[in-house]
């Protein structure tokens, strides 16, 4: 890294908040994925809008490649950069600018921690719905750039049914406006194009949100089944009703006893060969209405117990154990592969069959803690990275799996991205065309290709498509190679 | 010329793919993804300009080209699965068509979009054009898992997928829903169903509309669980007042309680729709939006809903208006106006932050308002080089931004 860009970085934000020492870096080689590791060159932490922007001109003056970070709580790399790239790190950008109740709409920075939002709007009675497990250290920023689920998002949708305004900064250091804070926009859908894009076409500096209202009747049901395909078939059932709880979670016997066994233990029985958390909400007569179809439903595809959580006392710990449910796996191995995948529903049981069979094959102990009303799957491969034959089965029947996700016409990834772990597997469910169109976008937004250089369109496989003028005009050949630009 | 170009034409798609309109201009109706590919590849080549049409029943069929394009021989219900409640069909099916098919086995797409029921679900996506449901099931976009488009130099990018939760790669449907047909021709679509409700109830009350406005205020505040909860100007329910509709779904007790909710939550008289009268009331207004030859939308939420239909009334008329009184907000106006009070809405919409989208029009207004305008900082180079990027030769005639109004 240039000495004369670590000055100038310096000189923006402050030498307290600019990082190149290797024990200050460590904390920024790895996100919660623990088989990717990778070294920054240096980390820059911004403390205010105007110096994020500062910092992303003295990038663009030196063609220096960057990468943003919130929490590092991603599940796919995606927050990992290389040695000649700059790290810039969002987590001072923490402040909630305004909150409209009348609208329901928040303005927050990047870097405002996801369960933060909700309690600050929770005196208007009012939450941000949103909230992937790991909400009490991810950021808005993080969960933008991911398109983050969580349990809740069966029925009120994930965040980019959430986001209705942002600002961005380009990589060219301008800024850009998408949407609006009225939810249709003055344009194309730039915010849904933008939502997901994985930090690759920018950085989003202010994010305004949907809230919803807290609903006054919730009800939060466990119901323990005897086998995993039965539990399957339940799931199916009560979304076929017609009626979309607010969260349908599934667990195995091998969280479910991870779970018991921890500091996180929720009551859920241990000798159950799947559980099932099934919540309603909405106003109280609905919720009982609901309720009284779900309930039999259960029971009718094989459930022993159906629990019904009586006090706010008793749901809490019932989705404690469900939320810390990655945690607890901790006391299985010294490290977690959290995969993500997702199937349709009504695939879900042969699915979880073929992953049991892998599991079987490859010796490896898996733990599924999932979202099953969307289909959307987590099998957690539990391993000891120093044990590199171990490590080489997990990266077998990592792939195994996802093949067989994808075989019975589901996706890679549900709510973790690709980052650069899924990079090998996009060809699976795009065609050449397809990722080339996805990188021409890019380019857009980013012709030099320097943010988050490397993840989600494996380069090699797009189709040649040609170069957006702005990008011919930085220089690119109009017909090369995508493989050719990439690496020229 | 023109003999040349129907030969190669019909090359592509076939004899009977081929007609003319009744300008004379040859209409091109393709019968796949591919064959519309290898339509606009050739396109491409030889800078045809090209109209791209769907059943004709919304947007005029009017915009300067070499060749329209239909995409009515587009008319496949690919498959449709009960268990997944998810179906691929084709762009070029009709919304009615799709809706008869997936109530046959007990599900919906829930949307409610103006319109005929002829119009396409193409169509529908390309414009974005939700209607009332959009309350409880959100816009258009929220009913999209996948699609299939074809660009402008005639390559196919399959978008999405068909499951309902998906983060692989970039969301490159987005730009597709509501981009009027800037970026390519929608021609294939994986949409997101639902279980046909158990119960399906509207109730109506008429007022002022001040009185309306307020008690959707009310009624938001006391977070009624309502599907739609929609106004409607006298004119387009064609009463002496004006409605407000409301459209409560979901289980038999749960729908009776949130009814009892509703009338005990205002002092207005509910009035109580029969399941035949509900049906047609809510079509009927869906198609009343064709009664003006422009259509727009504003997007406003609640707060602002009174002074933006002041606005609405002082720079156009208070013709054919809808409006969210519920917390989704936006308002949809119809009638007949010149392009300087349009223009003139635009810019005082602009000044309160208020984005307004031209849905239809004809092409003289379209050509000199466009679909969109008043970009924010920064939008409209990105709005450029994407359509540089997905229409090279910028050959599909579509005007999303006026004539020198775009930056």
């Amino acid at each position: 890294m240039k000495e004369s860009l670590l000055t100038g970085l310096a000189a923006i934000v402050g030498p307290r908040w600019v990082r190149h020492r290797r024990a200050e870096l460590a904390t920024y080689t790895m996100d919660g994925l623990p088989t990717h590791e990778s070294w920054p060159g240096v980390v820059v932490i911004p403390g205010s809008r105007h110096e994020l922007i500062d910092v992303m001109k003295a990038l663009h003056a030196s063609k220096t490649p960057f990468v943003a970070r919130g929490a590092g709580t991603g599940l796919s790399g995606g927050a990992l950069a290389e040695g000649n790239a700059v790290l810039v790190a969002l987590t001072r950008l923490n402040h909630i600018l305004s909150v409209d109740p009348a609208s329901r709409r928040a303005v927050v920075e990047p870097g405002v921690v996801n369960a933060r939002l909700s309690e600050a709007v929770l005196p208007y009675g009012l939450q941000y719905v949103p909230d992937p497990s790991s909400q009490t250290a991810c950021t808005i920023g993080g969960n933008v750039a991911e398109n983050a689920g969580g349990p809740h998002c069966l029925k009120a949708g994930v965040t980019t049914n959430h986001v209705t305004d942002l600002e961005i900064i380009l990589p060219d250091g301008s800024l850009a406006r998408l949407g609006s804070t009225h939810g249709d926009a003055w344009g194309p859908d730039l915010v849904g194009l933008f939502v997901g894009s994985e930090g690759m076409f920018g950085i989003a500096c202010s994010i305004t949100v949907r809230l919803e209202p807290i609903p006054p009747a919730v009800r939060t049901m466990l119901a323990d089944f005897p086998g995993i395909r039965a539990a399957s078939e339940a799931v199916s059932a009560i979304i076929a009703s017609g009626i979309v709880p607010a969260a349908l979670e599934m667990m195995d016997q091998s969280c479910v006893q991870a779970v018991e066994a921890s500091i996180y233990a929720a009551g859920y029985p241990t000798d159950a060969a799947a559980v099932l958390l099934v919540e309603l909400d909405g106003q109280p007569e609905g919720v009982a209405a609901e309720h009284a179809v779900v309930e039999p439903l259960l029971r009718a595809h094989g459930a022993r117990h159906v629990l019904t959580a009586e006090s706010a006392a008793d749901r809490a710990r019932l989705w404690q154990g469900r939320k810390k449910a990655f945690g607890a796996m901790g006391r299985i191995a010294p490290d977690l592969v959290v995969q993500d995948a997702v199937v349709p529903r009504s695939a879900l049981p042969d699915v979880l069959d073929r992953i049991s069979e892998i599991r079987d094959r490859y010796a490896l102990h898996i733990s599924n803690v999932f979202h099953a009303g969307d289909g959307n799957l987590h099998p957690n491969i539990s391993f000891d990275r120093r044990n590199l034959e171990l490590a080489s089965r997990v990266r077998e029947a990592s792939r195994e799996i996802m093949t067989v996700c994808v075989a019975a016409g589901g996706s890679i990834t549900g709510e973790h991205g690709v980052g650069n772990d899924k990079l090998d597997y996009m060809p699976l469910i795009f065609d050449a065309e397809t990722l080339g169109a996805m990188q021409a976008t890019r380019r857009v937004f980013d012709p030099g290709e320097r943010a988050n250089p490397g993840k989600v369109v494996p380069i090699h496989a797009c189709r040649e498509w040609c170069a957006s003028p702005a990008a011919r005009g930085n220089g690119r050949q109009q017909h090369g190679s995508l493989a050719e630009v990439a690496h020229d | 010329m023109i003999d040349g170009m129907l030969a190669r034409l019909r090359e592509i798609v076939g004899a009977s793919g081929v007609e003319r309109d009744p300008s004379g201009l040859p209409r091109v109706v393709p019968d796949s993804t591919e064959a519309m590919a290898r339509l606009f590849a050739l396109a491409h080549g030889r800078n045809w300009r090209a109209r791209i049409e769907g059943q004709g029943t919304w947007l005029s069929s009017d915009a300067p080209a070499d060749f329209a394009v239909s995409t009515r021989g587009l008319d496949r219900v690919v498959s449709v699965s009960p268990a997944d409640l998810v179906a691929t069909v084709d762009a070029g099916v009709a919304m009615g068509t799709l809706r008869r098919r997936l109530a046959d086995d007990g599900m919906w797409l829930a949307i409610d979009p103006p319109g005929r029921p002829e119009r396409s679900i193409g169509s529908i996506v390309a414009a974005g054009t939700a209607g009332p449901l959009r309350q409880g099931f959100g816009p258009v976009r929220d009913h999209v898992l996948g699609l299939s488009v074809v660009t402008g130099d005639g390559r196919v990018v399959r978008a999405g997928g068909r499951v309902v939760k998906n983060v692989a790669g970039y969301d490159l449907g987005k730009l597709q829903i509501g981009g009027f047909g800037g970026f390519g021709v929608i021609t294939e679509l994986n949409l997101r169903l639902r279980a046909l409700p158990r119960a399906d109830q509207t109730l109506i009350a008429r007022a002022s509309r001040d009185h309306l406005t307020s008690v959707g205020r009310d009624l938001t505040e006391a977070r009624l669980a309502l599907q739609a909860l929609e106004l409607f100007s006298p004119a387009i329910a064609a009463e002496p007042d004006w409605i407000l509709a409301a459209r409560i779904m979901g289980t038999e007790d749960g729908v009776a309680a949130e009814a009892r909710r509703l009338t005990s939550a205002s002092s207005l008289l509910w009035q109580q729709l029969p399941v035949e009268r509900a049906s047609s009331f809510w079509h009927l207004s869906a198609r009343a939006v064709l009664g003006g030859a422009v259509t727009l939308r504003l997007g406003v939420l609640q707060p602002g809903l009174d002074d933006s239909l002041d606005m609405l009334a002082a720079t156009l008329d208070e013709g054919l208006i809808t409006a969210g009184a519920g917390s989704a907000g936006g308002i949809r106006w119809s009638g007949e106006a010149r392009i300087d009070a349009l223009r003139a809405l635009r810019r005082t919409a602009a000044s309160r932050e208020i984005p307004m989208t031209l849905e239809r029009a004809p092409w003289a207004i379209r050509q000199q308002l466009g679909h969109f305008g008043a970009y924010r900082e920064g939008v409209g180079a990105l709005v450029s080089r994407l359509r540089e990027t997905f229409d090279p030769g910028l050959l599909l005639s579509v005007a999303l931004e006026g004539d020198g109004d775009a930056r």
